[in-house]
C-alpha cells in the first residue's frame, strides 16, 4: 500500500534523519516515533508526497490518501457543516455530512464558524473528514494532540474501523499516547549517522 | 476525478468572500481614492485630466489588483487547505484556475463595473468609455492570472506582499501599454481593434499557461 526505500531528505545539506525503509500493507497501523524534532512531520509529509525526497523513493498504491497535518485545513469563516460539505464535494464522497458530524460528536456545533471552535473541536471536525471519504491510506500527524479522553477514544475507534476495512494508517506520535488495544508496528526515526 | 475540483472550490471561495465582504471593498475604495487624488495633485483642469485619464485609471486598477492578490493563496497555505488540495489528487492547475476565477469575480469584475464612473471623474473623452470598459474586461483577468503566479511564489514568505508587487508589475507592463494605447486611440478617433485584439490574445495566453505556472509555484512553496 505504501513503500518507502532509503528515503532521505536534506535540509541545508544536512540529512534530517537516517534513511527510512517502510513497507505498509493493508490492515496495518504504523507509529512513527521519535523525540521532538526527530523529523516525524517531515517524514509524514514525504510519505504524503508534499515534500520531494532528496534521495530514495516513495510509492503509494493508487487511490485517495487522507492526510491530517498540524494545520487542519479548516476554513475559519465556514461552519463545521460547510467545511465538511466542501470536503465532500472535493472528494466526491457519498457518506452524508450529518452522520460524520454526529460520529465525531459535533452536532451542537454544526452551524458554528470554525474560528469559534476550541482546538479539540477543530481536531474533531478535521477527523470527520476521514469518515466522509474512505481512503485506503491514512497519514495522520499527531492525531491525538489537543483531544480529550473521549476524543482519544474516538481516534482509536476510527483507527479500528479503518484497519477492519483493510485500510492502513501511518501516524506520528511523540510516544506519550498510543492506541491501547490495536496491534501496531513501530518505526523509530533515528538521527542521521 | 480531476474535473470535480473547479466548481466546489469556486463556490467555497465565493462563500468565503461573502463572509468577509467588508474586506472586499477595501481594494475598490483604494482604487477610487487613488483616482480621486489625481485631480487634487495635478490640478482640476479638464484638458489635463482627459490626457492622463486612461493611465491613471489603469495604474490604479493595477495597484488595486496587486493589493487584493496578496491574500490569494495565503489563507489556504496557512490553514492547511492547500495541503489538502494537493493530497486530494485533483488537478492543481484547475484548482489554481478556480481560485483565480474567484479572485477576478470579486476583485476584477467590480473594477470593470466601476470604470465608467472613474472615466466620468477623470473627464475621459466620450469615445474612450466603451473601449476603457472593454480593455479592463480583457485586461483584469490577465492581471489576476499573472498576479496569481507571483502570489503563489511568495505565499510562504513573510511580508511576501512587497516582493509580490516587485515580481508582477514588470509582467503588467505590456497589458498597461496595450490598454492605454487602445483607449487613447479611441478618444482620438483612430482604430483600436489591434490593441484590443492583442489584449485578448494576452488573456488567452495567460489563461492557458498561468494555471500551470501557479500550480508549479504552489508545489514549490509547500516544500
Amino acid at each position: 500500500m505504501l513503500k518507502a526505500r532509503k528515503l532521505q531528505l536534506e535540509r541545508h545539506f544536512e540529512p534530517v534523519f537516517a534513511p527510512v525503509d517502510l513497507d505498509v500493507a493493508g490492515g496495518e497501523l504504523w507509529l512513527l516515533t521519535g523525540p521532538n524534532g526527530a523529523g516525524k512531520t517531515t517524514l509524514i509529509r514525504l510519505l504524503a508526497g508534499l515534500l520531494r525526497p532528496t534521495s530514495g523513493t516513495v510509492s503509494r498504491a493508487p487511490g485517495p490518501v487522507a492526510f491530517l497535518g498540524h494545520q487542519l485545513g479548516l476554513k475559519d469563516d465556514l461552519t463545521v457543516a460547510e467545511n465538511l460539505a466542501f470536503h465532500q464535494a472535493l472528494t466526491g464522497a457519498e457518506a452524508p455530512v450529518e452522520s460524520a458530524i454526529a460520529a465525531v460528536g459535533l452536532e451542537g456545533a454544526r452551524n458554528q464558524a470554525a474560528r469559534t471552535l476550541s482546538a479539540g473541536q477543530r481536531k474533531r471536525c478535521a477527523l470527520a473528514r476521514l469518515l466522509l471519504a474512505p481512503a485506503p491510506l491514512w497519514l495522520l500527524d499527531e492525531p491525538y494532540a489537543n483531544l480529550d479522553a473521549e476524543g482519544v477514544a474516538l481516534v482509536d475507534r476510527l483507527l479500528a474501523e479503518q484497519l477492519d476495512r483493510g485500510g492502513a494508517c501511518v501516524m506520528s506520535t511523540h510516544g506519550a499516547l498510543r492506541p491501547p488495544e490495536l496491534p501496531w508496528r513501530e518505526l523509530a526515526i533515528e538521527a542521521p549517522s | 476525478m480531476t474535473g470535480r475540483v473547479f466548481l466546489p472550490l469556486l463556490r467555497r471561495d465565493l462563500l468565503l468572500a461573502y463572509r468577509r465582504r467588508s474586506e472586499l471593498l477595501l481594494p475598490l475604495v483604494f482604487l477610487m481614492v487613488v483616482v480621486s487624488l489625481f485631480p487634487l495633485g495635478v490640478g482640476p483642469g479638464l484638458q489635463v485630466l482627459s490626457r492622463i485619464a486612461v493611465g491613471v485609471i489603469w495604474i490604479a486598477a493595477l495597484l488595486a489588483t496587486v493589493l487584493s492578490l496578496d491574500g490569494l493563496f495565503r489563507g489556504d497555505f496557512e490553514d492547511g487547505s492547500l495541503e489538502q488540495l494537493v493530497i486530494s489528487g485533483h488537478s492543481l492547475p484547475l484548482a489554481a484556475l478556480a481560485r483565480v476565477a474567484g479572485h477576478w469575480l470579486v476583485a476584477g469584475l467590480p473594477i470593470v463595473l466601476l470604470s465608467p464612473l472613474l472615466a466620468l471623474w477623470m473627464n475621459l473623452g466620450e469615445g474612450g468609455w466603451s473601449v476603457l470598459v472593454i480593455s479592463l474586461a480583457l485586461g483584469t483577468p490577465t492581471l489576476s492570472l499573472l498576479g496569481g503566479i507571483g502570489a503563489a511564489l511568495t505565499v510562504s514568505l513573510h511580508r511576501g506582499g512587497q516582493l509580490l508587487s516587485l515580481l508582477v508589475f514588470p509582467l503588467y507592463v505590456p497589458i498597461l501599454i496595450l490598454a492605454a494605447s487602445a483607449v487613447t486611440a479611441a478618444t482620438d478617433g483612430l482604430p483600436y481593434n489591434g490593441q484590443l485584439g492583442l489584449l485578448a490574445a494576452a488573456l488567452v495566453a495567460a489563461l492557458s499557461l498561468a494555471p500551470w505556472a501557479i500550480a508549479a509555484a504552489l508545489r514549490l512553496s509547500l516544500e
